[in-house]
């Protein structure tokens, strides 16, 4: 398969406080926790310290802040609101200027420009209350193109300090763009950024087109598309543009690919006659693998992360439930339990989770269980609520909501694991089939 | 099950179609009915008959692939036209209501079109005259929310295609 190496777009330089860290941060979120009370933040606009940087300063610092308020972890104490601004990244800030707008956690930064088109944008992260910082100052360096993505780093730094979790803003959707009505839908693969910025199409609107998937090296896709006339899966390198068929010379509808977590294998269905088995591809030798031989229809399976097991819905036994089974197939075990149908399964990130689509009593649910099946919970109602897909951190999930009716269509919607912070992820049309890249490297 | 020859599928099709209809599937089969200018004026070796007089959508259950008896009767139909005008090819395509996850309706819908396909198959109709093909729920047919729309869209067409000039 055709993997380019990404060109590191940001540079990351570590170095040390004003003030010399000590003691451990007062602020602290533990997001798996009962009631959480969002941290008061405040992200004034960053220093410009070249004429260059002036528009960027204020924009960063604005994604910043959408960032962090986004988790439902902190709320913004807005510019408004603020009885003064950070005019030097290098001096010490007046604390007593932020503790009187009640913000808690403070965030400086600078942003210079050279003229060769470098990006450097630096952040301190301060406990208001302890008048003390928050870790080490960061330094990113960049293309001016990146500077989202050096916003996204730096609230990521920053979500990971407050709350001990890697974070995930640096991070793209690949999804399936919506338009037209019900019963002439018009399809497109997209990729946007994670916050819904940067958005392109990677297709046209001439094939149905349908759940893709990244590769673990963020730029590769793997998708089902109708362009040969039937179902059929297709490979995508978003660097050069370069689509290929994953099987050629079959005349079987293959749905449902997902890179195996090495990125060197995709397990997918395949649809024979009436029967529908999941399968093992090499994505070297194109050689293919059955994995099940079941009557029923067995599609959607996600890997473990460490590649050692397979999660996937089956029929087999009457209703659709989840199945566990070795990634090289074999016998398979139930794991859902309760009453109703089960589809869609993915693994979390880390390991300990599997997230589903739940119908029940004409209900659509985004729920997540452990990976033995206990401990089901469901984290949302509707009409459709379906097709879950981790953050990078195993905490949000992202899934797609459609409305009833005739003129119902689907929007992305995102929920963090304990079923709080429901917000709906902005698109320009209707958007479907969400897919979560890991963190750009 | 025992009508499954041609000739006595093709009698079946007379009986069921003359009714509506004076043109029967070509002659020779002693059809004997009148035509009736103006009522359904429709040349029967056209696509037209084929999918409004004789039918070109079976539908289903909720998530099964069971035919009906009254599917079994439209199929039937269908193969003695196909074998009255052997140019045609056919795609049949299988359908989902929106009440399931995409993945499993388009294996559902192949599931739905694989049935058809067998049956068609079993009742003497050339494997290679027909190819299958599943939307799952990409293509409803009608777009409400409620089971008088979902009951239209468990469905399978079979779409005609060959036979150049008949249309």
């Amino acid at each position: 398969m055709n993997v380019l190496k990404k060109v590191t777009a940001v540079a990351l330089i570590m170095f040390a406080s004003i003030a010399a860290a000590q003691d451990v941060p007062t602020i602290e979120i533990d997001i798996t926790g009962g009631n959480i009370r969002p941290v008061n933040t405040a992200v004034p606009q960053f220093v410009a310290e070249t004429n260059g940087a002036q528009r960027l300063s204020g924009d960063i610092a604005a994604v910043v802040m959408s960032d962090l308020v986004s988790t439902g972890l902190f709320r913004e104490i807005p510019g408004t609101a603020h009885i003064a601004g950070v005019t030097s990244f290098n001096a010490q800030p007046v604390f007593s200027d932020w503790s009187v707008v009640n913000a808690e956690a403070l965030v400086t930064g600078a942003v210079s420009t050279s003229s060769d088109g470098r990006l450097v944008v630096k952040f301190r992260l301060f406990d208001v209350d302890a008048q003390l910082p928050i870790g080490d100052g960061v330094q990113y360096a960049g293309t001016q193109d990146s500077w989202r993505r050096m916003a996204h780093k730096v609230a990521d730094t920053i979500y990971s300090r407050i709350t001990g979790e890697t974070g995930y803003f640096d991070s793209r959707i690949v999804f399936i763009s919506e338009t037209g009505p019900k019963n002439d839908r018009r399809k497109r693969l997209a990729v946007m950024d994670y916050d819904g910025a940067n958005l392109r199409y990677l297709t046209d609107d001439s094939s149905i087109v349908l759940a893709p998937r990244f590769a673990p090296n963020t730029r590769d896709i793997i998708y089902t598309s109708y362009e040969s006339g039937l179902p059929q899966v297709y490979l995508l390198n978003m660097d050069t543009g370069r689509r290929s068929q994953l099987l050629e010379n079959t005349t079987n509808m293959a749905t449902a690919p997902r890179f195996s977590p090495d990125g060197t294998k995709v397990v997918m269905s395949i649809i024979d006659g009436s029967n529908t088995d999941i399968y093992q591809v090499d994505l070297n030798t194109r050689n293919r693998t059955r994995l099940t031989s079941s009557a029923g229809i067995d599609t959607t399976p996600s890997y473990s992360p460490d590649g050692s097991q397979i999660v996937f819905a089956s029929d087999r036994g009457g209703s659709q439930q989840l199945y566990v089974m070795g990634a090289n197939g074999g016998e398979a075990r139930r794991i859902s339990a309760g009453g109703g149908s089960y589809g869609t399964p993915v693994w979390s990130p880390r390991g300990d989770m599997i997230a589903f689509t739940k119908i029940k009593s004409g209900r659509f649910h985004i729920g997540v269980m452990r990976t033995d099946g206990s401990r089901e919970n469901l984290l949302t109602a509707s009409f459709i609520d379906e097709a879950p897909t981790w953050s990078p951190n195993g905490r949000v999930l992202m899934f797609f909501r459609e409305t009833a009716g005739a003129n119902g269509a689907p929007q992305v919607y995102s929920v963090d694991l304990t079923g709080r912070n429901l917000r709906r992820v902005d698109t320009p049309s209707f958007a479907s089939d969400p897919d979560w890249s890991g963190v750009l490297r | 099950m025992g009508f499954r020859k041609t000739g006595l599928a093709l009698a079946a099709v007379l009986a069921l179609g003359a009714c509506q209809n004076g043109g029967i599937f070509g002659g020779g089969s002693g059809g004997g009915t009148d035509q009736t200018p103006g009522s359904g004026n429709i040349e029967e070796s056209s696509l037209a008959f084929f999918n409004t007089t004789i039918g070109d959508t079976i539908l289903f259950s909720v998530n099964v692939a069971t035919l009906s008896t009254g599917a079994k009767r439209i199929l039937d139909a269908q193969v003695a036209w196909l074998n009255q005008y052997p140019a045609r090819t056919i795609t049949i395509e299988g359908h989902a209501d929106e009440q399931g996850t995409r993945e499993y309706n388009l294996a559902l819908g192949a599931r739905r079109a694989a049935a058809v396909q067998n049956y068609m198959v079993s009742a003497g109709l050339l494997e290679t005259r027909l190819s299958i093909i599943s939307y799952g729920k990409e293509r409803p047919l009608e777009v409400c929310s409620t089971e008088a729309c979902w009951s239209k869209n468990r469905r399978s067409v079979t779409v005609v295609a060959g036979g150049l000039g008949n249309v």
